[in-house]
């Protein structure tokens, strides 16, 4: 037993929990059967927590709060509309174009791209607009920067549900307010195609994959010059800033990369679905996955997987399996499933004012956030605008 | 004023790109709000032969304005005093619109009542929604906002999105989840007076009606009173308003009432006008009515008006455009753009001061 701290405090000890879990994570699938609401919730939830790692990049480690971080989702699930469907029918003389993909993919009209070559194109395309979205954020601070990123969000969901008027050369930008579908099955070198219809569990094993890397890039990211520039940028501009910080360039790829994991995830979601719908490119969608930022722990890496996995499992499972029947059955008219986003803002307001660095707090977030809460009454002297 | 000169040499002659980029600014902003105005009077010329188009839709659009103005001053004021986008004012405004609708059948109004039933009812109808969204948004300030005040500024503006979407289902359990039409008491739509092919309908007048005196009453309360003093001292300077014996908290609680007076008056007008209320109208016309607060210049009370008149007139032309590509679908998206030019070349806004914002 002695030996126990001796063991934690070890190398092993911190990277065997992590293991046990990985391994866990990975392999319950086999035990269980291929199509099943479960195995569709875990797929859903870990596409989340890709999702919710690039925001928290954003908002728990850079301190910029964007609140339109379904831009990203958009540009993501876009790509995969673009690359994998009939929608740009007319190119290659109505024959298409393919590269890497089976027999029958290869003999649909349109663009169809190898699952591979998508997932790079989205995280090109999204690390642009997630810099140029940023740049004119650069000589604001706080709140505006908010307001900004949500217009710009609203802008791209916007232009999305219109997007069937907006078709330069006859591309169309998005399907308008029908969703782009079908879309092809994933196809990944070295493995047979995908098929949503018979077995989840390779699209279980590629988003797990992904959550992996992602994982993987933010601790790195996070323990990294940049990642202490961009924690140093949260804390004080100016004294980063005069601290040698290069405030453009660090915000920019904070920008940059928070916005590529949002749009593979974005990517892998719009295969997964089968269809992109412009409607789902909503401000909520920004909320939700902010909520799950904020529930696991602003800045904490560890703390956002578990925010991501849990509301995940609220909003898919808990609300519309458990929850939805209980309001009829004590004898009130409505259906707990309107009420999500409420509940999300609920969660919301409930964890910014009893405990504002979330479930699993990272150290030094939970000093800048407890600082000065809960003191706020007649008898303290506002400093919010210092 | 020569020594002031050698420390601040930038400050006291500003050289003359500085004054460029300056006019650049100012100017160039008010070129970008007349382009849409101009670009459609010259199209309206040359296929109509003359300018009544527009000018119909200048009219709806400023008695549209109108109704932002009000829920623009409610932004600004609190913006003003503890700089915080209060982001549910706009629910509060839907909530003002649903408390409206309400009250119409327990006072028994329907499309029968006789003029002057209809006047006091409204009136008192009025008064209700008014206090209703006044008290919701002190109740917002006391459990959302001020336990937060000397937290990082990131955490109220968290829970005012939280608080917005709180508000929205309320929205939802109360009249539904879709758009619902409502009786048009005021038979919204009847033209009053046609000038050189221009008309103006009983909803224009009504809109302008209710605004002006509530504007004026708003900022002569706010420069004449002796608490509007007490705001003006905290919106400078709180700490200093503290120690000169103003009870801050007071303060900001009285600066939610006003602004939620306004957004509950806004929010009766709207349901008068469009004769239908959704839950989800809060949203846009939250973010328009800030759009035309930092337009104005966010913490100035006469900015926010002129804001609010502005961005109605665009929404106005680019709503009733449809078939040359603008349309309802994509004026959100219009008047956002609008929303992220300003806030980025002209922090400030029109008439407003420098703010710390602006860095």
């Amino acid at each position: 037993m002695s030996r126990l701290p001796d063991f934690r405090e070890s190398r092993w000890g911190k990277v065997l929990p992590a293991v046990v879990v990985v391994v866990a994570v990975a392999l319950f699938p086999l035990f269980r059967p291929p199509l099943d609401g479960f195995m569709d919730d875990s797929i859903l939830a870990l596409a989340y927590v890709v999702m919710a790692l690039g925001l928290n990049l954003v908002v728990g480690f850079a301190g910029l709060l964007d609140l339109g971080y379904v831009a990203f989702y958009a540009f993501g699930a876009l790509a995969t509309g673009w690359f994998a469907s009939d929608l740009w029918s007319k190119i290659g003389s109505e024959k298409g174009v393919h590269v890497g993909v089976s027999e029958f993919a290869g003999s649909l009209p349109g663009v169809h791209l190898n699952f591979l070559l998508i997932v790079i194109g989205a995280v090109i395309l999204t690390a642009i607009a997630g810099a140029i979205i940023g740049l004119p954020t650069l000589r604001l601070r706080g709140d505006y920067i908010a307001i900004v990123t949500l217009a710009f969000g609203e802008i791209i969901g916007r232009l999305a549900q219109s997007g069937d008027q907006i078709s330069p050369g006859g591309y169309k930008f998005s399907n308008g307010r029908q969703s782009i579908s079908p879309i092809d099955q994933i196809e990944i070198p070295f493995f047979n195609q995908f098929d949503s219809a018979t077995d989840l569990r390779p699209y279980y094993w590629t988003v797990l994959a992904m959550v992996l890397v992602v994982l993987f890039v933010n601790i790195r990211l996070r323990d990294s010059r940049l990642g202490r520039a961009w924690i140093a940028l949260r804390e004080d501009e100016v004294a980063a800033a005069s601290m040698g910080v290069p405030l453009v360039r660090t915000k920019l790829m904070a920008y940059a990369v928070g916005a590529a994991f949002g749009g593979i995830s974005g990517a892998f979601l719009g295969a997964y679905l089968n269809s992109v719908n412009a409607n789902q490119f909503q401000f909520g969608f920004s909320i939700f996955i902010l909520a799950m930022v904020i529930l696991g722990g602003l800045g904490s890496i560890w703390g956002t997987v578990i925010g991501a996995v849990l509301l995940a499992f609220v909003n898919n499972r808990l609300i519309p399996d458990v929850l939805n029947d209980v309001p009829s059955k004590v004898g009130l008219d409505f259906n707990v499933t309107e009420l999500s986003f409420g509940i999300f803002g609920f969660v919301l307001v409930l964890m910014m004012v009893l405990r504002p660095e979330g479930i699993l707090p990272e150290r030094r977030r939970k000093l800048e956030l407890t600082e000065g809460i809960g003191t706020g009454g007649d008898d303290t002297v506002i400093e919010a605008r210092a | 004023m020569e020594a002031a000169s050698v420390n601040q040499p930038v400050a006291a002659r500003p050289s003359t790109s500085a004054r460029a980029r300056d006019l650049l600014s100012k100017y160039g902003l008010i070129a970008l709000l007349a382009a849409l105005p101009v670009a459609y009077g010259i199209s309206d010329l040359i296929n109509d032969g003359n300018l009544s188009r527009l000018g119909e839709n200048i009219v709806a659009g400023l008695s549209n304005g109108a109704i932002w103005a009000l829920v623009a001053l409610g932004y600004t004021l609190v913006y003003g005093i503890i700089e915080l986008i209060n982001f549910a004012h706009g629910e509060v405004f839907m909530i003002g619109s649903f408390v409206g609708f309400s009250l119409y059948s327990t006072l028994g109004l329907t499309l029968a009542t006789g003029p002057l039933g209809l006047v006091v009812g409204l009136l008192l109808t009025l008064i209700v929604a008014m206090v209703t969204c006044g008290t919701l948004n002190v109740m917002i300030e006391r459990v959302a906002y001020r336990p937060l005040r000397n937290a990082p500024k990131l955490a109220p503006l968290i829970t005012a999105v939280g608080f917005s979407f709180i508000l929205q289902n309320v929205g939802v359990l109360w009249e539904g989840g879709s758009q619902r039409g409502i009786p048009d008491l005021i038979d919204a739509q009847k033209v009053l007076v046609t000038v050189v092919g221009v008309s103006v309908s009983r909803a224009d007048l009504l809109a302008v009606a209710v605004t002006a005196p509530l504007v004026f009453l708003l900022t002569t309360f706010v420069s004449r009173s002796r608490l509007g003093k007490a705001m003006r001292a905290t919106a400078q300077d709180p700490e200093a308003a503290r120690l000169m014996g103003i009870n801050v908290d007071t303060t900001i609680s009285l600066t939610f009432l006003l602004g939620g007076l306004l957004a509950g008056a806004a929010g009766l007008i709207y349901a008068l006008y469009q004769t239908q209320i959704w839950y989800f109208q809060g949203f846009t016309a939250g973010l328009i009515a800030f759009t035309a607060a930092v337009m104005g210049g966010i913490g100035n009370l006469r900015g926010a008006v002129l804001g609010g008149l502005i961005i109605g007139i665009i929404q106005q032309i680019s709503d009733n455009r449809d078939p040359t590509g603008l349309g309802p679908e994509l004026t959100p998206a219009i008047v956002f753009f609008y929303l992220v030019v300003i806030m980025v070349f002209r922090p400030q806004g029109l008439i407003g001061e420098e703010t710390r914002e602006a860095g």
